[in-house]
């Protein structure tokens, strides 16, 4: 029986997060109530003319060079005409034989093989909030592959602070364009569209069944119609919703009204330089630098601000693994649990970082911290005072540690003369008994060393 | 005291002077229209109550606030596919005949911003899309000079207007000719300027890259005068330049044209031009030539690709232009229609008149996939080459002199069926929009019928100031514009 290969390439469209829609000035907050944000110009009146949003611009060339494009100059905007009811104009102003951005890439990794996804081209557009579209060479060869490259390149527009990333939203949508070849053949097989995608999950899905689908059509040697099918979540199945010759003559031809779109290079190395440290560079670093675990580093960088903060905090407390598992446990719990953004996190790194000063000092045990953290996070007050308050400062002194071991050896006979037989061990159960009766205040090193010396001597 | 026979700068002196108010002036223009409009039919809405009350405020605030604008208390016609906010805008199409916009094109918010008032919407060719207002969906503009021929078009309406002294000045619009043709038409004057010179921001497009709005005068001096308040970058139209505007009305103070060289194309002096017309065209080049300018032939060897150039360039952007008229948010919807695929249908083949939708058909098909390279990419390559014609010529020349139309106003009805005659009616102007120049039309005569014919004077991009010199020059020393249309009763 033939094997095939499948072959997808993907078109992207990024919703772009600026303050005012792609040709006017008018918002766009989503939710806001209906015709609160809409000009003259977006509902395509008779005599408006369309202006070019700068911010978009500048977005574009910022995505342009974190995938490695050429930035086009002058790149121009085109008219694809067609009608639809929610398309004031009748066409929609996209680009076409100029886009923004050409010839870029981003790199994937799927188990141990890495590749190369190469971008052909990424071009504004949009009637209302601005899209970029970015679209790659037939490059991927499975789900897997595309949910990759899919969750770098959302990873990457994140970072770049271009887009939310949301797909359940529909901030970040993606087409896959699918078709399967007899493996060893060049040539490339007969291409289906897949819409109406909406996560990470359905993408799998879709591809998965779509590969299916095409693979049993040409085993049984049927051919496959160039098409544009939906994917129907519900179903798990995907179904045509038009053929080829449905497919729209978009009569595209250079917008008129807008003008050829000069970058200056001075802009385009102005952009670059401001340009972030992107996720794959800071997970390397990450782990070359602080010698943290590839885990950790890919937990702390899948967001810009999260990363951010675990720096500023190393920068104070150089102790990148203690400090990490603080971050990915403490913290992002409880601002998950509150929903609020690490940027306006109560616990800023400088109190984080004093806190871990108090357990490096020995001021208070590792466990008391965790566990008086939610109320560190929510009061807001000081460590140290908030240590005091609660009389949760670690006990150290030896004649108080020496009561409270006296006290368990007394009520723990059997261990004692278990230990006397020699069963180690049972030292940590006696440490547990007296950490519990100092209410976890009692310093466990101490309260080791003593029990030993008392067991001992 | 005839008002209405002032020319805009004499209207604006009485005015500045204290010698007549606003009130009295918006009286005298609708005693005339009211006179010759049912004869002229150059409106499709007047403003009679609206300019009264504007003028009315205007006085008021004139007894304690001694301010001057340049067009304080002028009466003015604007073609109505130039937007105003709440006086519906139309384009003469049965498709907006309810639109009312709610906002101001750029020029329109000029105007009243420099005291100017509106006293009506002018006719037009649907949509701006002919070359003698039979196109309208109201009815035809009548050329005031006789009432049996047409006043041209598209801007016919704003011609017949200014001939027939129904306003002081107009606003038109050109995209291959609209404003000089029936400005030559009807013996006014009529200037297109450089493509980008004026915002188009509320212009209701018929072919962007084309299309630009212009005065349309009495006289030359307030076609100047009219320049100096309309000229000028829009952030709202990324295609207007940024260019420093000139005082076009400095301009017209040196009389003659000494040192200006004139290029005469021999391309735009052969068959079909009507011999009354080239007599009165190669006359005023002879004045010209008396004024102190040097007359040299120059040829322009692509004019006879513009028509062809032109008709699928205009009529691809139409074809996406027009595309928003679907009965969706505004206009006409079709009361016949049973579902949206038929809404569209229905509602476009009943809001469209014949010349529309075959321009339409027109530019779609130059558009389609498997046509873009024969027809629309290769008529923007050869829109390039005219351009490289004018280039080259004005590195000879100042000016360019030509005919403004083969023949003078034609009859109604007489091209009517005949769209390719009607098409190159327009065949000495439209060369202009596609090179992007500006160019002015100025009456030069008249036919032994009794018809006036004009001269047109192309300039180099944004050097509206030596046509206007040019023009003026010409305009004083010879003394066509003192002959009016005399409307029969």
């Amino acid at each position: 029986m033939t094997q095939y290969e499948t072959v997808i390439g993907l078109e992207v469209h990024a919703q772009l997060q600026t303050q005012s829609k792609l040709f006017c000035g008018c918002g766009t907050v989503f939710g806001r109530a209906a015709n609160t944000q809409t000009c003259p110009v977006c509902l395509g009146l008779p005599g408006t003319l369309p202006v070019l949003n700068r911010t978009a611009v500048e977005m574009a060339v910022r995505t342009g060079l974190a995938l490695s494009c050429t930035i086009r100059t002058p790149n121009r905007f085109a008219r694809k005409n067609y009608f639809y009811p929610d398309l004031p104009k009748g066409y929609q102003i996209s680009q076409y034989e100029a886009p923004i951005c050409e010839h870029g890439t981003l790199d994937v990794t799927v188990g141990a093989t890495a590749n190369r996804i190469r971008i052909r081209r990424a071009h504004l557009e949009g009637a209302g909030t601005p899209l970029l579209e970015i679209v790659t060479e037939p490059d991927m060869r499975s789900s897997d592959e595309v949910v990759a490259y899919l969750k770098g390149l959302r990873d990457v527009l994140v970072y770049l602070g271009v887009c939310d990333g949301n797909m359940e939203q529909g901030s970040l949508r993606c087409e896959p364009n699918v078709s399967l070849r007899p493996v060893g053949q060049q040539q490339f097989g007969t291409k289906v569209e897949l819409k109406n995608i909406n996560s990470f999950k359905f993408v799998k899905e879709a591809i998965e069944y779509e590969v299916k689908r095409q693979t049993k059509v040409l085993s049984e040697g049927g051919t496959i119609q160039q098409e544009t099918r939906l994917w129907d979540a519900d179903r798990g199945m995907t179904a045509t919703m038009r053929s080829k010759e449905e497919a729209h003559d978009y009569r595209y031809f250079p917008d008129p009204d807008l003008v050829p779109v000069e970058i200056p290079a001075e802009w385009i190395a102005e952009i670059r330089r401001t340009l972030p440290e992107l996720p794959a560079a800071r997970v390397k670093r990450f782990v070359a630098d602080f010698g943290l675990p590839e885990y950790d580093a890919g937990v702390l960088t899948s967001s810009k601000a999260v990363a951010d903060y675990f720096e500023s905090c190393v920068a104070l407390f150089p102790q990148p693994k203690t400090v990490s598992n603080w971050v990915m446990g403490e913290l992002l719990r409880e601002l998950n649990t509150s929903g609020t953004d690490v940027a306006a996190s109560p616990v800023t790194p400088e109190r984080l970082v004093s806190l871990l000063k108090l357990v490096e000092a020995g001021t208070v045990s590792l466990k008391v911290a965790r566990d008086l953290f939610p109320e560190f996070y929510a009061s807001g007050k000081p460590a140290e005072q908030l240590v005091q308050e609660k009389g949760l400062t670690q006990v150290s002194d030896e004649s108080a540690l020496g009561v409270l071991i006296d006290e368990a050896l007394a009520k723990n006979p059997a261990q004692v003369a278990q230990f006397k037989e020699g069963k180690q061990q049972v030292v940590g159960f006696l440490v547990g008994q007296i950490m519990k009766a100092s209410g976890g205040k009692a310093n466990p090193g101490k309260v080791n060393e003593l029990l030993k010396r008392k067991l001992g001597g | 005291m005839s008002l209405h026979k002032l020319t805009l700068h004499e209207l604006q002196q009485k005015f500045t002077a204290g010698e007549v108010s606003a009130a009295e002036i918006v009286r005298a223009y609708f005693l005339r229209i009211n006179q010759v409009e049912p004869k002229v039919r150059a409106y499709v809405t007047t403003l009679k109550e609206s300019a009264a009350a504007d003028a009315g405020v205007l006085d008021e605030k004139l007894k304690s606030w001694r301010k001057t604008a340049p067009l304080m208390a002028m009466p003015l016609a604007v073609k109505d596919n130039i937007c105003t906010d709440q006086v519906r805008t139309s384009c003469s199409s049965r498709m907006l005949e309810q639109f009312v916009p709610p906002y101001d094109a750029t020029v329109m918010a000029k105007l009243r911003a420099n005291g100017a008032l509106l006293l009506g919407k002018t006719n037009l060719d649907e949509f701006a899309m002919g070359s003698s207002t039979e196109n309208s969906a109201f009815g035809p503009s009548r050329n005031p000079w006789n009432l049996a021929h047409v006043p041209g078009g598209s801007s016919g309406g704003s011609a017949a207007a200014v001939a027939a002294d129904e306003c002081a000045a107009a606003l038109g619009s050109d995209t291959g000719g609209s404003i000089r043709q029936p400005a030559a038409f009807c013996g006014v004057v009529g200037l297109k300027p450089t493509y980008g010179r004026l915002s188009r921001y509320g212009l209701v497009a018929f072919a962007s890259s084309l299309d630009q709005i212009g005065p349309i005068t009495k006289c030359v001096t307030d076609a100047a005068l009219m320049m100096n308040v309309l000229a000028g970058h829009d952030e709202r139209d990324s295609t207007s330049a940024n260019v420093a505007v000139p005082d076009y009305l400095r301009a017209l103070k040196k009389k003659d044209v000494k040192k200006l060289r004139f290029g005469v194309p021999r391309e735009y002096f052969a068959e079909g031009l009507d011999p009354e017309v080239e007599q009165a065209v190669r006359a005023a080049i002879g004045e010209w030539k008396t004024l102190g300018g040097e007359i040299k032939e120059i040829s322009l060897p692509r004019t006879d690709a513009a028509v062809a150039t032109y008709y699928l360039i205009a009529t691809a952007e139409a074809s996406s232009n027009l595309a928003r008229y679907d009965g969706v948010k505004y206009g006409l919807r079709s009361k016949q229609a049973v579902n949206l695929a038929d809404m569209y249908l229905k509602t476009r083949q009943e809001g469209f008149g014949s010349e529309v939708k075959r321009r339409i058909m027109l530019g779609t098909y130059a558009l389609s996939a498997g046509y873009y390279d024969a027809y629309y990419g290769k008529a923007q390559a050869v829109r390039t080459l005219i351009k490289q014609d004018f280039d080259a010529a004005f590195k000879e020349v100042d000016l360019i002199v030509t005919p403004v139309t083969p023949t003078p106003a034609f009859k109604l009805g007489e091209k009517l069926q005949d769209p390719l005659q009607m098409y190159l009616s327009d065949i000495y102007t439209i060369s202009v929009n596609l090179a992007g120049l500006p160019a002015i039309s100025v009456p030069c005569g008249f036919s032994a019928a009794g018809l006036p014919i004009g001269v047109q004077l192309i300039g180099r991009v944004f050097e509206e100031e030596t046509i206007l010199r040019a023009a003026h020059a010409y305009e004083q020393a010879t003394d066509w514009r003192t002959k009016k249309a005399v409307v029969r009763a």
